[in-house]
């Protein structure tokens, strides 16, 4: 008999068998249902036919392919891969939350809306500004909201602004969502601090510029010192400055963005606020703005009214609906259960925390993975191979491979896209020293390796369920489906 | 609060790095900035007291006998789809960039994405969008690149929502316009449709309509081909275990809520945008892509593909801004779809047409009451009732029982209608219940 082990890699529907079922709906009702046959599908969806335990068994299987963070550390930078609390996952799937139908009548809904009205207080204030929709689904989709409360803004004002300012070391969303709008975007080069230049902002600036799109930190983990200058020079053309909060990890509780004169920002509720990223979304966004953008905000808000709360649908200046519906109300559930489980000192602490953790794995691996800035780094460092391992051919992604064989998720590579060779890397404040004892072993392993046997290196991962991937062919001869 | 760090441990680390305190690395922010005052409470609960505070809040929103749909409906979620989407290795697992890493994300999509063209007769599907509304806007997007053109028209049964929507994409661009096409009992004129569509992107419809109607699709593709518009269907995926699919009827593009697919109701989301398209369209489509390749030894794998469309490599020429989708809820319905099988969902779409069937059997022979329409419906219809609707769904609610939408906000000219929905999870006693309240509150 045969007993190597057999490496299962079938699809779901390579498992199928005619006539097997998992689930039944025996309402007997289904006898009332009169479809005329015209309006009838000809041919049935090929979908799998299994056992419940068949398809327990295969997504089963299917999870231990994956790393995550409660299985392993993910210093994915720009993404803040922190710990997602449990209890957050059972509060969102409590029956009153979860049951809540989104045309349900105000009355029906006090409970979440008191919670969406006591969650915007609460980010209002941590932000330092004075309005909030909680309405965008990502932080992409809340960059959209922000540019056509801009657009909307200066319609309001009979001005028209057709220009969006981008550093050249802005995440991809930021020029992909002004030319969604109809902007075109203007790219400044950073300096050589990675910081945006100011002169070269006050050259490009003007009245035809509507918005500056910074994100903060940048995405090299740098503080924008000049920042008042920046506000400035923004608020001088006449136009608006939008913080991308996208790492807003770095700055929560210990700074107010409304302080240095930030417009408008967005939050990202699946990084900052601890809610799970579930392989690539669901995520949530916010975007959260002063007093001067808060008329155009998208409808419904919520509004206390007497001793209850009400679904506010705004005057006729909102620019309308972002979303069908509220939003993703079942992240807000667990992103104000983060706001209650952290006291305002504690806030700091994250930002604290996040930044020590940070530069500690920068200052034990710049000798050999060279660091781009040579300052302090905020809640993210960017480093890149030093000479020696390029002097070998190994790379970036070499790099990335070996970590996944050591039982780490790779950090973000090849972002920033200014820095050549990038490798960005964001431990968040839930990771113990210890566990970045063990990452910068690994890291140092690797140079190792890379030193002395490069090609092995060049061959991992070798651990993993599959070696590296085609995906030339992937994408030359798409099967996108069975 | 979820941090490790001892006070030791901070002062072990700040020496490692060589700063003499916290201070010496936020350096470079002004100093002005750091530590302003937070009016925010000084006092964080613990677990047991927030979770307590949660549940209270959970139990101030009250639980109606439900038949509100208008675009999310209510369904049972089995326990296997929870136990699924709740193992952590795809809860907290990142989008896969890495794929030797993230097979199971990658291979669950691939499925995802196979299931959502078996159930709309399609060539392609995406990774997932953030609900129907988006999914529906960025389909005609699409449209308007593939076709050049920058007149849309959509048939008056689209959910409301959905325009919105959509118009809130368009807002930058007023040289975009919009063609309603009318209706006519409910359904989409289809006599009006040649002259309507001439120099029209797409012809954008949605079946069942918002109304509830199914719109007879045979022949509405070729009209759209003649005029040089592409179709963009949107349908309700539960439906389609028993109605035609977009495939069938030669849709171009097609677009649906996933929330149907056991996804729960949680006051608006998260849901699931589901998008797919002919094979000719498939560089136009948004978003995440998984596809299947080789290894370097051959073997079969997953990787996210055709990424030259997207926003982290193509910037201001990407096709779409999205980044963060909705896998989860993608695996949920994929998990779910798996369960229930071409079988079962036939069932489940029956049972929703069998419960609607019923209860409008029923509510139409209440004095005052009738169907406003006289078409097939799937799983809601319209009923005019006598007085205000809207002073009838809250006299209702008062004993526990939510009877519909009032459509006379959305719909002035349909007068004093309710859209009453019921889907599987409704039994003869309860539509028994709903026809009793309505009486009762008459």
């Amino acid at each position: 008999m045969n007993c190597a082990p057999v490496v299962d890699n079938r699809l779901s529907i390579e498992k199928s068998d005619a006539g097997r079922r998992g689930l039944w709906c025996k309402n007997p009702l289904r006898a009332k249902a009169a479809i005329p046959a015209n309006l009838r599908r000809k041919a049935a969806p090929r979908l799998p036919e299994l056992s419940e335990f068949d398809v327990v068994r295969h997504y089963t299987r299917l999870s231990r392919l994956n790393f995550s963070v409660d299985t392993h550390f993910y210093p994915l930078g720009s993404c803040t891969m922190k710990y997602n609390p449990r209890f957050y996952e059972d509060a969102a799937a409590l029956e009153g939350f979860a049951a809540l139908h989104p045309l349900a009548h105000d009355n029906c809904a006090q409970g979440t809306l008191e919670l969406i009205h006591d969650l915007s207080a609460r980010l209002t204030e941590l932000c330092g500004l004075d309005a909030i929709t909680l309405q965008p689904a990502a932080g992409a989709h809340s960059e959209f909201t922000g540019l056509l409360l801009a657009k909307a803004y200066f319609e309001n004002k009979g001005e028209t602004r057709t220009e969006i300012i981008c550093p050249d070391s802005a995440h991809g969303t930021n020029p992909a969502t002004a030319s969604m709008m109809g902007f075109n975007t203007v790219n400044i080069a950073s300096k050589p601090d990675g910081r945006l230049d100011v002169e070269e902002l006050k050259k490009h600036i003007g009245p035809k510029t509507a918005v500056l799109m910074l994100t903060m930190p940048n995405t090299l983990g740098i503080f924008e010192s000049n920042i008042e200058a920046i506000a400035k020079a923004v608020h001088d053309a006449g136009a608006l400055f939008y913080m991308d909060g996208a790492n807003l990890n770095a700055l929560i509780g210990m700074v107010k963005p409304g302080d240095f004169g930030v417009d408008m920002m967005h939050l990202n509720f699946h990084k900052t606020f601890s809610t799970p990223h579930g392989g690539g979304g669901p995520g949530a966004g916010a975007i959260v703005c002063g007093k001067h953008l808060a008329p155009f905000l998208p409808v419904p808000l919520v509004k206390k009214s007497g001793s209850g709360y009400v679904s506010d649908f705004g005057d006729k200046r909102s620019i309308g609906k972002v979303k069908a519906f509220f939003g993703n109300t079942g992240v807000l559930v667990r992103a104000y259960a983060y706001m209650l489980a952290h006291s305002t000192k504690e806030l700091g602490e994250i930002a604290a925390c996040a930044i020590i953790n940070a530069n500690y794995v920068r200052s034990l691996l710049k000798d050999l993975y060279p660091s781009y800035s040579s300052e302090y780094c905020m809640h993210e460092c960017v480093l890149t191979p030093g000479p020696d391992l390029t002097a070998k051919g190994i790379k970036t992604l070499d790099v990335a491979k070996g970590l996944l064989d050591r039982g780490f998720h790779a950090p973000t590579i090849y972002f920033p896209n200014i820095v050549h060779e990038a490798i960005m890397i964001e431990p968040t404040e839930t990771e113990s020293k210890e566990t970045l004892d063990e990452f910068v072993a690994a890291m140092k392993d690797i140079h190792a390796q890379g030193m002395a046997a490069p090609q092995t290196l060049k061959d991992a991962p070798v651990t993993q369920p599959v070696k590296r991937l085609d995906e030339v062919q992937a994408a030359r001869q798409p099967n996108l489906r069975w | 609060m979820y941090i490790p760090h001892t006070k030791k441990d901070k002062e072990e680390m700040l020496k490692a790095i060589g700063a003499s305190s916290f201070e010496d690395l936020v350096k470079q922010v002004p100093g002005k900035f750091l530590w302003p005052k937070l009016d925010l409470p000084a006092e964080s609960l613990d677990e047991a007291q927030a979770a307590a505070r949660l549940a209270g809040l959970a139990a101030r929103n009250c639980r109606p006998l439900n038949f509100l749909g208008a675009g999310a409906y209510e369904r049972y979620t089995p326990a296997a789809v929870k136990a699924i989407t709740s193992r952590t290795e795809f809860l907290t697992a990142y989008t896969p960039y890495q794929p030797e890493a993230s097979q199971g994300t990658l291979q669950a999509i691939y499925e995802f994405q196979s299931t959502v063209c078996a159930l709309y007769g399609m060539d392609y599907a995406n990774a997932s969008m953030y609900d129907g509304a988006s999914s529906f806007a960025e389909a005609v997007r699409a449209a308007v690149r593939v076709t050049g053109k920058k007149k849309i028209a959509y048939a008056a049964g689209v959910n409301p929502q959905y325009m919105d929507t959509l118009k809130t994409y368009f807002a930058h661009s007023p040289e975009y316009t919009y063609v309603k096409v009318p209706t006519k009992d409910g359904v989409m004129d289809r006599t009006a449709l040649p002259g309507l569509l001439e120099g029209a992107a797409c012809l954008a419809v949605q079946t069942p309509n918002f109304l509830g109607l199914i719109e007879d699709m045979d022949g509405v593709a070729e009209i759209a081909k003649k005029a040089g518009a592409l179709l963009v269907a949107a349908a309700d995926p539960v439906s389609l275990g028993i109605l035609s699919a977009p495939g069938e009827y030669g849709a171009d593009f097609a677009v649906g809520e996933g929330q149907s697919l056991g996804l729960p109701l949680a006051y608006g989301g998260p849901y699931l945008g589901l998008f797919s398209c002919k094979k000719e369209h498939v560089r136009q489509m948004p978003g995440r892509i998984c596809g299947l390749t080789k290894d370097k030894d051959g073997k079969r794998g997953f990787v996210l593909t055709l990424q030259a469309r997207e926003q982290h490599i193509r910037r201001d020429k990407a096709a779409s801004n999205i980044c963060s989708n909705e896998a989860l809820c993608a695996l949920s319905a994929t998990v779910y779809s798996s369960l229930y099988g071409p079988e079962g969902l036939k069932e489940l779409a029956e049972a929703n047409a069998g419960a609607a069937a019923y209860a409008a059997e029923r509510l139409s022979a209440i004095p005052g009451c009738s169907l406003k329409f006289k078409g097939p419906f799937f799983n809601e219809f319209g009923l005019s009732v006598p007085g205000s609707a809207a002073a009838l769904r809250e006299k209702a609610l008062g004993r526990g029982v939510d009877i519909g939408l009032p459509l006379a906000p959305l719909y002035p000219e349909l007068g004093e209608t309710l859209l009453v929905c019921a889907t599987e999870t409704k039994t003869e006693a309860d539509i028994l219940k709903l026809e009793t309240t309505i009486k009762g509150a008459i």
